[in-house]
């Protein structure tokens, strides 16, 4: 071995080395690919939010912020809640079989109480934020029975936030986790037990 | 004098390879002696890009990347600033500037060939490039904080979200680095706008040249001029770089610093085609504006995103529009370059792929109706046969062949026809359905009738 080359060992050097180093290069990857998750601050900003609903009047809707997306709070008259079980065969998931409401607003008006609906206000599509259109407005037509339309890619809702078939959002409109603190108080980002 | 500059190059030549890289890279590059128009965009190109990096490190002078400041900081360089309404529109004018030389850059490519061996590699970084192009203008867009900033950013990372099996959702909220597009997201971004894009844009513009510089310049004739050259190893059908082609360059730089600066100093919004009207008012996380779209040189992708009734496919297939050009060297293995001698057909192919892609812009700033959402559908079709018929003209197809393909062709069109079938569209469907089958009844079957799909000889040299 005094002018030798020994090839084996120094192809397994190289491989150890290469393996280590490599190693080292993915752990010191993981700190700079984490900093871009939301920080400390984003995720404590995301804490819920409290709505006052006693001033709402019937068909009307409000927005808050939570979690920065706009949610909103829609007060369902008899007339908007009568639309709904015609449009089942119309609407892509009619009876909420996909994971867009937590357990508790899976029911036919998605909601915990039938008259105020809650949801997040941006499109399954690409996230716009759509826009609440009544029957016969907005010219989407005589069939238009009311409800959210997203000007982006003309995806349609219905009163319960179900998508319509045939329209780009493959998905329904997504309730957030809320419950009452009274009947006219809603805390929303937190979830309860059913009403 | 002259002895102390030339005392001072040959201490410095002894040092660092001065000379040597004049020379190998200006001097004595012996490019072809027919260069014509269409290799003006490969120096432009280089120019716009100088007049970016300066514009943009002035602007970062005086931008502040903070969701409360950003709106206002650019209203602050646009009236309070000395000339900062000049710095700014060079820098958004710069960008579509951009896009239109580097466009113009790559429709010389496929006209000629020049993606053919030896050839690839350069190809290849290049779409690197047009990449990096893509991923520089998104994140500059989002930085002015307009509404039409915020939410064309929350469109497109949504796209992201398309993905299945949970991954999607997750790689949209590590790119936002907040459940929505906030703060975090336009810091993020300004930083990757001024340093990270821009170091790696240098470094593959970097081995564009170097690897243009190894193989040599294509030209209009698409023949090699390194195989014939004279007793001292010059190419016969070479020019040196320096001074011919600088001179000629210098030329069209200032056709185009003219046009430039028309654009600068009387239309710089140009229409609304430079800049958004919507991007006058500061974003608003809580409203969508009525019409979203992006600027125009996404928006051809864009029309094929949405002209596709489903969340996931749509995402799909408008990545693979920008993925498909980095195998376009192994489609089209033609041994025929340049447009010149190609068939009478494989001309037309072009001409309808540019045209293709010009309406399918268009579309992408359209309010989506069913007419145009149909048409939309069917020139993405036509987008994607184009690739297709690159690699099918690569050689001569037997009758058999060409029917067979076209038979399948027309299969496939029915089966994607009767999977987003449409009652209220059926009509539509079927007029339009003429389109692709008019592209592949001409492109398909005319080659095996007729003699327009057959090419000329090349010459040996370069015509002049």
């Amino acid at each position: 071995m005094s002018n030798g080359l020994d090839t084996a060992r120094r192809r397994f050097l190289t491989g150890a080395a290469t393996v280590v180093g490599g190693a080292g290069a993915a752990c010191a990857a993981w700190p700079f690919a984490s900093a871009w998750q939301p920080s400390e601050r984003a995720r404590a900003i995301g804490a819920p939010v409290e709505v006052d609903i006693a001033k709402l009047e019937p068909g009307a809707r409000l927005t808050v912020q939570w979690r920065g997306k706009p949610v909103w709070v829609v007060r369902r008259g008899e007339g908007a809640l009568a639309t709904l079980p015609a449009l089942d065969a119309t609407v892509r998931d009619p009876a909420s079989d996909e994971p867009q409401q937590p357990e508790y607003a899976r029911n036919p008006h998605r909601s915990i109480n039938p008259e105020f609906l809650v949801l997040v206000g941006l499109c399954t599509h690409l996230g716009c934020a759509p826009s609440y259109v009544k029957a016969g407005e907005g010219g989407l037509g005589a069939d238009w029975k009311g409800g959210f339309f997203c000007p982006c890619h003309g995806s349609r809702f219905d009163y319960a936030g179900r998508v319509y078939q045939g329209v780009p959002a493959p998905l329904n409109l997504e309730v957030p986790p809320h419950r009452y603190l009274s009947d006219s108080r809603i805390r929303i980002g937190e979830d309860g037990e059913t009403a | 004098m002259k002895a102390l500059l030339t005392g001072l190059l040959e201490w410095t030549d002894a040092r660092f390879p001065a000379t040597k890289l004049w020379n190998e890279h200006l001097a004595r590059y012996y490019a072809p002696k027919n260069f014509n128009f269409w290799y003006f965009f490969g120096s432009l190109a280089l120019v716009v890009l100088i007049i970016q990096l300066t514009t943009g490190i002035w602007l970062a002078m005086f931008y502040k990347p903070d969701a409360e400041l950003a709106f206002g900081s650019v209203e602050y360089i646009m009236r309070d600033v000395e000339w900062g309404w000049l710095i700014r529109y060079m820098h958004s004018t710069g960008a579509s500037a951009f896009f239109i030389v580097v466009y113009l850059h790559m429709f010389r490519a496929l006209l000629y060939g020049s993606y053919k061996a030896p050839r690839e590699l350069l190809w290849l970084i290049g779409v690197l490039i047009y990449l990096c192009l893509m991923a520089e203008a998104f994140f500059g867009y989002l930085l002015p904080w307009g509404q039409m900033s915020y939410w064309g950013a929350q469109v497109i990372i949504s796209l992201f979200g398309a993905l299945p099996f949970g991954v999607g959702e997750a790689l949209a909220l590590w790119i936002r680095g907040d459940y929505v597009v906030s703060d975090a997201t336009l810091n993020r971004f300004f930083s990757l706008h001024v340093v990270g894009i821009p170091l790696v844009l240098l470094g593959l513009i970097a081995a564009h040249i170097i690897a243009l510089h190894e193989v040599g310049s294509n030209n209009p004739d698409g023949v090699e001029i390194k195989k014939h050259k004279d007793a001292n190893g010059i190419p016969m059908d070479g020019i040196p770089f320096h001074p011919y082609y600088t001179v000629k360059d210098l030329w069209g730089i200032g056709v185009f610093l003219v046009l430039f600066a028309i654009v600068v100093f009387y239309a710089p919004e140009f229409g609304g085609w430079f800049l958004e009207s919507a991007n006058f008012v500061p974003a608003n996380s809580l409203q969508t504006p009525e019409h979203i779209l992006p600027v125009w040189y996404f928006t051809p992708y864009y029309a094929i995103l949405r002209a596709i009734p489903d969340k996931l496919t749509g995402v799909i297939a408008m990545f693979a529009a920008v993925l498909v050009f980095f195998v376009v060297p192994w489609l089209d293995r033609h041994p025929v370059k340049s447009v010149r001698y190609r068939s009478k057909l494989f001309r037309l192919l072009l001409i309808v792929f540019a045209v293709t892609f010009l309406v399918l812009g268009w579309l992408g700033v359209e309010a989506p109706t069913p007419g145009k959402s149909e048409l939309g559908l069917r020139l993405g079709e036509l987008y994607f046969a184009f690739f297709l018929m690159l690699w099918v003209y690569s050689k001569e197809r037997t009758a058999a062949f060409s029917y067979g393909l076209f038979l399948a062709l027309v299969v496939l069109l029915m089966i994607f026809d009767s999977i987003r079938y449409d009652e209220s569209k059926q009509a539509l469907m079927m007029w339009s359905a003429l389109l692709p089958l008019g592209y592949f009844i001409v492109f398909l079957l005319l080659p095996v009738h007729t003699r327009l799909n057959e090419s000329h000889a090349v010459p040996e040299r370069v015509t002049s």
